[in-house]
């Protein structure tokens, strides 16, 4: 039996605002433990809300770039329950009138495009955070009230793939547009997401779980694959699956029942009094629009065509922001897209991994990489060269030319000298020498490796195998 | 006896005479004196202190009240005493909402309109006994005990702001402040023989008003006559940022613009306020109310307001469902009670709230609950919304045509005490003439137009639209210059 998977996703982002949704506190992450409240976040008696017009346009920034409809007029509501954390005890958020709705995401899963389409895009409150103890717990209000952004898909994702895809995606527009520091692991996103799998080709969908508590795309990708073995192996053995919530061990890399729809919360839902409805202008839209840059996937169309660069080379080019800015102000300063491309894919991201640097704190400046490409076309530094040169105009932040200069790396295209280092490396390698006479031609690459040894990288790599070739003939 | 700061400092001055009796001026009455220097501001905080000293006893109105810190205050404040409501927030005081789960509770902040009193020089004196949560109409949910009524100790105040109302009726206040969701100013105002005025939704910021129905509180004012109202009114009016239901518009100076007469304003009497089974003398004192209107050149018209019938079973799903959400937060986490030897979080939650809240209290946040309940919701709660549209509708179109509605303020006078607590549904309707102002968010205001043979005062109420306390504050006025029922002293 196949079955087919169906995953929709929804995603928690805080929003990078300079104060808390409904109060004036701050929203730094890492002050002491209840440094960062007062009586309205706090939920003390007789305080009330007031609407952070700065969340409420950041939010809008996200519901304009994926694409939804933003209301004409929006409403809050409260999601009553009962949590040490929550101090209200209950939460404001959206249900009947979200702030948007009917957006989508186009994702690239193997080469080819796919629409992700979005529910909504709603404004909310975060809640604060719980420390168990031994015998008691403790809670930190810092967080609660944290403008915090809920992004619905619909379960259009067939498979964990598609979904890490969907994440990805979603997260580079986020980091576009500069709403929110979407890092998983301060919690400024997270993710939940609903799974459920059916025969291929049924019409109705099977019964759903929720899964919670995954903190990063590489734990979405892997409780998904878990929950989607796992609800194979109940159906095949005849079992039924339970409508539930289930929390991912990532230790165990297992997903474990949490509680059931029985016992799912009632939130009575109602319109939130404390706040009157906003109606957004028409004028504030369009000037929030402006504030919105060109998006990944536009970018990425343009980069094909106007650099031609490969689909996969322009992916990963437009992938960071940053990244994507610093490749096309390397353009405008040396017009080959698909050389600096390679650089930027190749030592320069290797080294920023290494480091782990993003490639404005790298601090290598557009006019040196790019001096230093030229420096290779007029045949000034050897290819070879480049690579550790690069590394030390990183490290110094010196201009490559004086760095040549002062290291003595010109490149040697002086034929006498070329010729001495051949002639020494023919007599000390007789043995390479008889294989590529034999036939072996590959054996000519260990003697221009020894020659470029011998001139410590420094000939001209064609010369040597021009002079190599002819002098073994 | 703590006497003594004051005797010491004022028992040589020669207004003491005058001293004894300045608890019974009105605040106007009061301002005059003090303008003209003849009296100090201390003077009335001790007239005051000595009120409440004789007569708290028997009346229980007051809670929560400390006379030495009083005369400490009166040394920076040098205006009116005020007395407080317990559910506005006033910081570092005991501020409980007459309820054990409010027990030592200190707010760490004030109230925007207690901010607004100080900075109208105001001595805060104390806080005033109410229903639990303003969960009644007789002030006897409190935790305190219930409050008497001046005029009758065997009677009730009327609810929730029983001890604001008691206080002004008694002369143990010059005024107070008391907070209106169904009625919770207008009818104990009424039954204790006071003016009651609650001011149209957003006039009066509610940031500090510990919440029963957000949608339907609004901050009120309980004083001897009209023109106090006026004044209070000024004091506590007016944008505040921290109350997004706040309006933004200009406060008007009331005190003057009242002393307008009252010629060729249109008046509509709805015939749905003089229902079947109400008192015989509280109707008659209301229809010689509105001939003396009359009489002062207004026109009086009957009309109809036709979904008032519906408006207490909008008014208990709303305001229920609203409150079991307000009252969630007291769950024993950061403030207030909490019971002791529990197993777990959410034993903690359910001990605390079972000893803490009262009956009343309980059977609204069940009320509420069920009414927004999951299959519930649209029935209940989505319904009662959408004839709370209509009781609205009823008011606008009315004042298309009129400046202001005449009704009784409340169908009975002061009945025994112990006499509906047993029946909470002849309690609820007690608000039946109250309650449609709050669903409409208009203003409406309560003034003494008579006493029934037993000798309990009888409320006329005057509803206006919204934003326009000026007129029915006028009529109040004009009215109250023709009569001199918020005149009538007490033996007590």
């Amino acid at each position: 039996m196949t079955y087919e998977t169906v995953i929709g996703l929804e995603v928690h982002l805080q929003l990078k605002t300079k104060s808390k949704v409904f109060c004036g506190c701050s929203t730094n992450f890492g002050a002491a433990p209840n440094a960062q409240v007062c009586p309205v976040c706090l939920g003390f008696p007789g305080s009330l809300p007031v609407l952070n017009r700065d969340a409420l346009h950041l939010a809008a920034k996200v519901a304009i770039a994926l694409n939804c409809k933003i209301a004409p007029k929006i409403r809050f509501d409260r999601k009553n329950y009962f949590y040490p954390d929550l101090p209200k005890a209950y939460q404001i958020s959206q249900l009947g009138n979200p702030l948007s709705h009917n957006g989508y995401l186009p994702i690239s899963i193997d080469g080819k495009e796919k629409i992700i389409n979005i529910t909504r895009v709603h404004l909310e409150e975060d809640t604060g955070k719980l420390f168990h103890e031994k015998d008691h717990s403790l809670i930190d209000f810092n967080r609660a009230g944290t403008p915090l952004l809920e992004i619905v898909s619909e379960p259009d994702m067939s498979s964990p793939g598609e979904a890490h895809a969907y994440l990805t995606a979603l997260k580079s527009i986020l980091e576009y547009i500069d709403v929110s520091d979407c890092n998983m692991e301060e919690g400024s996103l997270r993710c939940d997401a609903n799974i459920s799998i059916r025969k291929h080709g049924a019409k109705e969908l099977g019964t759903k779980t929720e899964i919670k508590n995954m903190n990063s795309f590489k734990a979405v990708k892997a409780a998904l694959q878990y929950e989607i073995d796992r609800q194979v192996e109940m159906l095949e053995s005849g079992q039924r699956i339970v409508q539930e919530t289930r929390l991912y061990d990532a230790e165990k890399d297992v997903t474990e029942s949490m509680r059931s729809k029985e016992e799912a919360h009632d939130y009575r839902y109602f319109p939130e009094p404390d706040l009157v409805p906003f109606d957004f202008e028409k004028k504030l839209l369009e000037e929030i629009k402006k504030h919105i840059p060109e998006l990944p996937e536009p970018r990425k169309n343009r980069f094909i065509k106007d650099y031609k660069l490969s689909d996969y080379d322009a992916a990963i080019m437009v992938s960071d922001k940053a990244l994507a800015d610093y490749f096309e102000k390397c353009v405008n300063a040396y017009n080959k897209p698909k050389i600096i491309a390679n650089w930027l894919m190749g030592d320069v991201s290797a080294y920023m991994k290494e480091q782990e640097l993003s490639i404005n704190e790298l601090g290598l400046k557009v006019e040196h990489l790019t001096g230093m490409l030229t420096m290779i076309d007029a045949a000034a530094i050897t290819g070879k060269i480049a690579k550790t040169l690069l590394i030390d105009i990183i490290k110094t932040g010196n201009s490559p030319e004086a760095l040549v200069k002062e290291k003595g790396l010109e490149q040697i295209s002086d034929t006498g000298e070329i010729e001495k280092a051949i002639d020494s490396v023919i007599l000390e390698n007789q043995k390479i020498v008889s294989d590529f006479k034999n036939g072996r031609d590959n054996a000519i690459m260990a003697l221009m490796g020894k020659v470029m040894a011998k001139t410590k990288g420094k000939a001209d790599p064609k010369k040597v195998n021009e002079i190599l070739r002819e002098k073994l003939r | 006896m703590r006497r003594l700061p004051r005797l010491v400092a004022y028992a040589s001055t020669q207004v003491n005479k005058l001293t004894m009796e300045l608890n019974k001026l009105s605040a106007h009455e009061l301002i005059g004196l003090l303008n003209k220097g003849d009296i100090s501001h201390l003077d009335i905080c001790n007239s005051i202190i000595d009120s409440v000293d004789k007569k708290d006893k028997s009346l229980n109105a007051v809670v929560n009240f400390d006379r030495d810190k009083v005369l400490e205050r009166a040394k920076a404040q040098k205006g009116l005493p005020v007395f407080i409501k317990d559910n506005i927030c006033v910081k570092d005081e005991l501020t409980t909402c007459s309820s054990n789960i409010l027990k030592g509770f200190r707010p760490p902040y004030n109230a925007t309109v207690i901010e607004k009193l100080l900075k109208a020089n105001a001595v805060l004196m104390g806080k005033t006994n109410m229903d639990e949560f303003a969960f009644g109409s007789s002030t006897e949910t409190s935790c305190y005990g219930t409050t008497k009524n001046p005029w009758d100790l065997t009677r009730i105040p009327g609810g929730s702001s029983g001890g604001s109302a008691a206080c002004v009726a008694a002369d143990s206040a010059i005024w107070a402040l008391g907070s209106d969701t169904g009625g919770s100013v207008r009818q104990p105002a009424g039954l204790c023989g006071v003016v009651g005025l609650k001011p149209t939704y957003g006039r009066v910021s509610r940031y500090g008003l510990i919440a029963f129905a957000s949608s339907l509180d609004q901050i009120g004012t309980l004083t001897k006559d009209t023109e106090d109202a006026a004044i209070l009114l000024k004091m506590i009016s007016g944008h505040d940022p921290m109350d997004s239901t706040s309006v933004d518009r200009p406060v008007p100076d009331y005190a003057k613009l009242i002393k307008k007469d009252i010629k060729g304003l249109k008046l509509g009497i709805p015939k749905e306020y003089f229902i079947e089974g109400m008192d015989k003398e509280i109707k008659q004192s209301v229809l010689d109310a509105i001939k003396k209107l009359e009489s002062l050149g207004a026109v009086c018209e009957n009309i109809s307001l036709p979904h008032t019938e519906y408006a207490v079973a909008v008014y208990y799903l709303v305001a229920t469902a609203e409150a079991s959400s307000n009252l969630a937060r007291f769950d024993g986490v950061q403030y207030g009670l909490r019971a002791s030897q529990v197993k777990g979080v959410i034993d903690m939650h359910k001990k605390t709230r079972g000893e803490g809240f009262g009956d009343e209290a309980k059977r609204r946040i069940l009320l509420g609950t069920f009414a927004l309940s999951s299959g519930y919701y649209d029935a209940y709660y989505l319904r009662a919304l959408k004839v709370r549209t209509l009781i609205k509708k009823d008011f606008e179109d009315a004042f298309k045509k009129y400046d202001a509605i005449i009704t009784p303020t409340s169908p009975t006078p002061a009945f025994k005490i112990g006499e509906k607590t047993q029946d909470p549904l002849t309690m609820y309707l007690c608000d039946i003439f109250t309650i449609s102002a709050n669903l409409a968010g208009i203003p409406g205001v309560s003034v003494p137009c008579g006493f029934t043979k037993s000798n309990l005062p009888v409320g006329l109420q005057i509803l206006g639209k919204a934003f326009d306390e000026e007129t029915i504050l006028r009529i109040a006025y004009n009215y109250e210059q023709a009569t001199d029922w918020h005149k009538k002293r007490l033996i007590f």
